[in-house]
């Protein structure tokens, strides 16, 4: 089962960077020679691919990715002119450090996609992560320095959504 | 108007790209020029290739341009991570303006 979805991704990533579909027709050739190497890498790599396959089958995971996708690029845009207005500002107004804050998720997979949104988000960076939750954040302009607020401030718009897509 | 729209993109990506440069320059030390090398360079080159993905529309190089995208939205921030990690490791210090060390705190405690 997990060779089978690498199998289905490695497929879709080859049709998507051939594109084989012209005008009126189709390049099967293309879409053989890919079929015939993404069978044999996932046969080779499959043990690799992921813990938990079975989590690429459900629809609701897919659902929630969807509604995730405009949170994130709304606060990755917010984030850009935050700090395009602190660099272009003559007095430069950062007040930087690192903070910690403390997340519920568990699985890997969702601990690197908060810390991939953390710092996409305003004045944010991921420096480290911890094994029992913990991630230290390093923020352009601090507003907390308690853990629970911080995370408040930091984590939860996304914490939820993270939740209910890969754990 | 594909062309008009895509051609938008391209130029808002490129003045992101231009501030995330402004910001290497400015910003006092490793961790605050991440920030905006990460931040803006990539919503930068996202903009620039979605821009060339609308112009080309699903053929050949759109579909490739929007590939980019999506691979740079993921890796950039990987990387920004390894490298602050990896410096901070390797003891690059703090801009002496700043506010907390949290990470610093608590390597000491232990």
């Amino acid at each position: 089962m997990r060779k089978g979805v690498l199998f289905f991704l490695l497929f879709l990533l080859w049709i998507l960077l051939v594109w084989p579909f012209y005008h009126r027709a189709i390049d099967y050739q293309s879409i053989f020679v890919g079929a015939i190497v993404s069978f044999f890498v996932s046969l080779i790599f499959g043990e690799l691919f992921t813990e938990s396959p079975h989590k690429f089958l459900s629809v609701k995971r897919y659902f929630w990715a969807i509604l995730y996708l405009p949170v994130f690029l709304w606060s990755c845009f917010l984030a850009n002119l935050d700090v395009a207005y602190r660099v272009l500002h003559p007095s430069l107004p950062i007040r930087p450090g690192i903070v910690k804050i403390r997340t519920r998720l568990k699985s890997k997979s969702a601990i690197t996609a908060l810390a991939n949104s953390i710092t996409l988000t305003p004045g944010t960076l991921t420096v480290d992560v911890c094994e029992d939750g913990y991630l230290y954040v390093h923020w352009i302009c601090v507003r907390e320095i308690d853990v629970e607020k911080a995370t408040m401030i930091i984590v939860r718009r996304f914490e939820n959504l993270l939740e209910r897509i890969f754990e | 108007m594909n062309e008009y729209i895509g051609f938008a993109f391209i130029i808002i990506g490129a003045l992101f790209d231009l501030f995330g440069c402004i910001g290497l320059v400015r910003l006092p030390d490793l961790y605050n020029r991440l920030q905006a090398a990460t931040k803006c360079v990539t919503l930068g080159t996202c903009g620039m290739l979605f821009g060339a993905f609308i112009i080309f529309g699903f053929t050949v190089s759109g579909m490739k341009a929007f590939l980019c995208a999506v691979f740079v939205l993921v890796t950039s921030p990987t990387s920004a991570h390894a490298l602050a990690r990896a410096s901070y490791v390797s003891g690059v210090k703090l801009w002496q303006g700043s506010v907390v060390d949290k990470l610093k705190e608590d390597i000491e405690k232990h």
